[in-house]
């Protein structure tokens, strides 16, 4: 259910650059699948700022942002005990209440953070969980211990080769035989592509795109789809690879 | 329901002034996970045009100080589709009329979307757009010029029988006041007014333009001067009732545009910014109109000009 909620900052860390992770008590009841979004209301900005949601529990909500411009930057300041406002319920996430096969997730840069909630989902469903996570440099690297965690087998790579493996995630799939399994993704476009025509399975790929409203009022995100034009905050972030419009080769 | 927020839109008395408006609140019921959307006045509904639309390509988006910048290009599923499936989604939940919102890229296909729109039970005023920035040959070419303005709603009332026509004027223009009058010579029964102002925003990274198209419509609180000024100078140019939009983001902002010369006033920009501001100045205004001696809204209407 969509509502505006007053969230309390628990902290407020530097995890990497320009990455930071926020907790934030409050309302977690609306989240109904990993990958779903708040939008969040920044003082003196217009819009408001859609970020994916990493992890949850009870009574409180984690999100990893990257700074990126003026909001995002106001984000970082943030100190503990300060209130933010989020609009929350939305975008469809993943859906994977029927999964049951082995599944490989990857998440670039700071499309990890939403692939963090979708594994941890996996693994309490008793789903075995591959991850690749991609990042530019050791420097952006984040979140790799509590991947580990997870207990999921965990590949890493970067760009310049400074951590895990050089090369891209679609890279460490054809090296690691990860070409078959049924994949979902978070990341920039090319990444995503690169991943998308890597593999044999078919997947679910998250995707971002500049919003107006974050609900699926003004139409401001849409995207032609094989099944017809969706809104990137209502009907996605979340598609399934048949329905993309992307092709092989 | 406050009786004191009733007003007089032509025959038609809406319960208050507040209507949504056109492209910022698709056809409706994406808000009714946030209140009851019956107590709105009306609902002008997302552009139609004859044929389905996807629209201009992505980033559509741009913030900007006090306001924000769209180009999504009249998306919508078509007018066959309009009538047949949103409508009857959108009455399922909504039990007034609405402000059916048309667009077109020849006189011809403003005349057909006017003309089916005229026999939807469910539509109380057809309002043209003749002031759409975000399309090419069409749209705001006929609303930034008299002649093409007239003849568009020459030719849309000639066909219209049952509802009301209001024309939807651009302020990307001259002088307002002359295409105003030219659509009340050719039978307008009303003005919606404004549209966006087109504007543009690059990244300061890349120094590329932020939206794939370049220029879009610029709309939010700042551009609320703009709007009243103009609202104001047409006011004292024509004789039938104003839709005032532009920039309204609060109670305080209907009872200027009010002052201006408005009947009504539709909210965009600021739904998207916080989708229970509708709610949010209805159930304001009767609070701030005790604070400014205000009985009822009807009579404010062009107190500027008294």
């Amino acid at each position: 259910m969509k509502s505006i909620q007053n969230y309390e900052v628990l902290s407020n860390e530097y995890l990497a650059l320009d990455i930071y992770k926020m907790v934030l008590k409050g309302d977690s009841s609306w989240i109904t699948n990993p990958g779903q979004f708040v939008n969040i209301t920044i003082e003196n900005a217009y819009l408001k700022r859609p970020i994916s949601i990493c992890d949850w529990d009870e009574n409180s909500i984690t999100i990893i942002y990257k700074v990126v411009g003026f909001g995002t930057k106001q984000l970082s300041q943030k100190k503990v005990g300060d209130v933010i406002e989020c609009l929350v319920g939305l975008g469809n996430g993943y859906d994977i209440e029927n999964i049951n096969e082995p599944v490989l997730v990857v998440g670039g840069g700071v499309g990890v953070p939403p692939i963090y909630g979708l594994a941890k989902s996996l693994v309490k469903k008793g789903v075995d969980v591959t991850a690749i996570l991609a990042f530019n440099g050791q420097e952006n690297a984040f979140y790799l211990k509590e991947f580990e965690d997870l207990g999921v087998k965990l590949h890493v790579c970067t760009m310049d080769g400074s951590l895990g493996t050089k090369g891209f995630a679609s890279d460490v799939m054809k090296n690691e035989n990860l070409c078959d399994m049924l994949y979902m993704v978070c990341g920039n476009v090319p990444m995503m592509q690169s991943v998308f025509k890597a593999s044999n399975h078919n997947g679910l790929l998250s995707f971002e795109e500049r919003m107006g409203c974050g609900f699926g009022a003004c139409m401001g995100c849409s995207c032609k789809t094989l099944t017809g034009y969706k809104r990137i905050c209502k009907e996605g972030p979340v598609m399934k690879s048949e329905e993309i419009l992307w092709t092989k080769d | 329901m406050d009786e004191r927020l009733k007003v007089k839109l032509g025959n038609w008395e809406l319960d208050n002034p507040i209507i949504p408006a056109s492209g910022t609140y698709g056809f409706g019921y994406e808000f009714c996970e946030f209140y009851d959307i019956n107590i709105l006045g009306s609902i002008a509904t997302k552009g139609t045009t004859l044929e389905p639309r996807f629209g201009n390509p992505t980033p559509r988006i741009a913030e900007c100080t006090s306001g924000m910048i769209n180009s999504v290009g009249l998306q919508n599923p078509g007018l066959d589709e309009v009538i047949n499936v949103e409508f009857k989604k959108l009455a399922e939940v909504f039990h007034k009329k609405v402000v059916a919102n048309v667009s077109g890229f020849s006189i011809e296909e403003y005349v057909e979307c006017a003309k089916r729109m005229d026999a939807c039970d469910i539509v109380g005023i057809i309002e043209v757009n003749i002031s759409c920035p975000n399309v090419k040959h069409g749209g705001m070419s006929f609303g930034t010029d008299p002649k093409a303005a007239y003849e568009v709603t020459k030719a849309v009332k000639d066909v219209v029988k049952n509802k009301p026509v209001y024309i939807k004027l651009s302020p990307n223009v001259t002088d307002i006041v002359a295409i105003a009058k030219a659509c009340e010579e050719a039978g307008a029964d009303g003005i919606s007014m404004i549209n966006t102002l087109l504007g543009s925003r690059f990244d300061l990274k890349t120094g590329k333009p932020i939206i794939a198209n370049v220029m879009g419509g610029f709309s939010g609180p700042a551009i609320l001067p703009v709007a009243l000024r103009m609202v104001y100078q047409v006011y004292k140019a024509v004789n039938i009732p104003i839709i005032g939009i532009g920039g309204i983001s609060k109670a305080e902002d209907v009872i200027e545009m009010m002052y201006a010369g408005a009947t009504a006033v539709q909210i965009g920009a600021e739904n998207c910014r916080n989708p229970y501001v509708c709610k949010e100045i209805i159930e304001r205004l009767p609070q701030l109109m005790d604070e400014l001696k205000i009985n009822t809204l009807q009579e404010i209407i062009g107190r500027a000009h008294v």
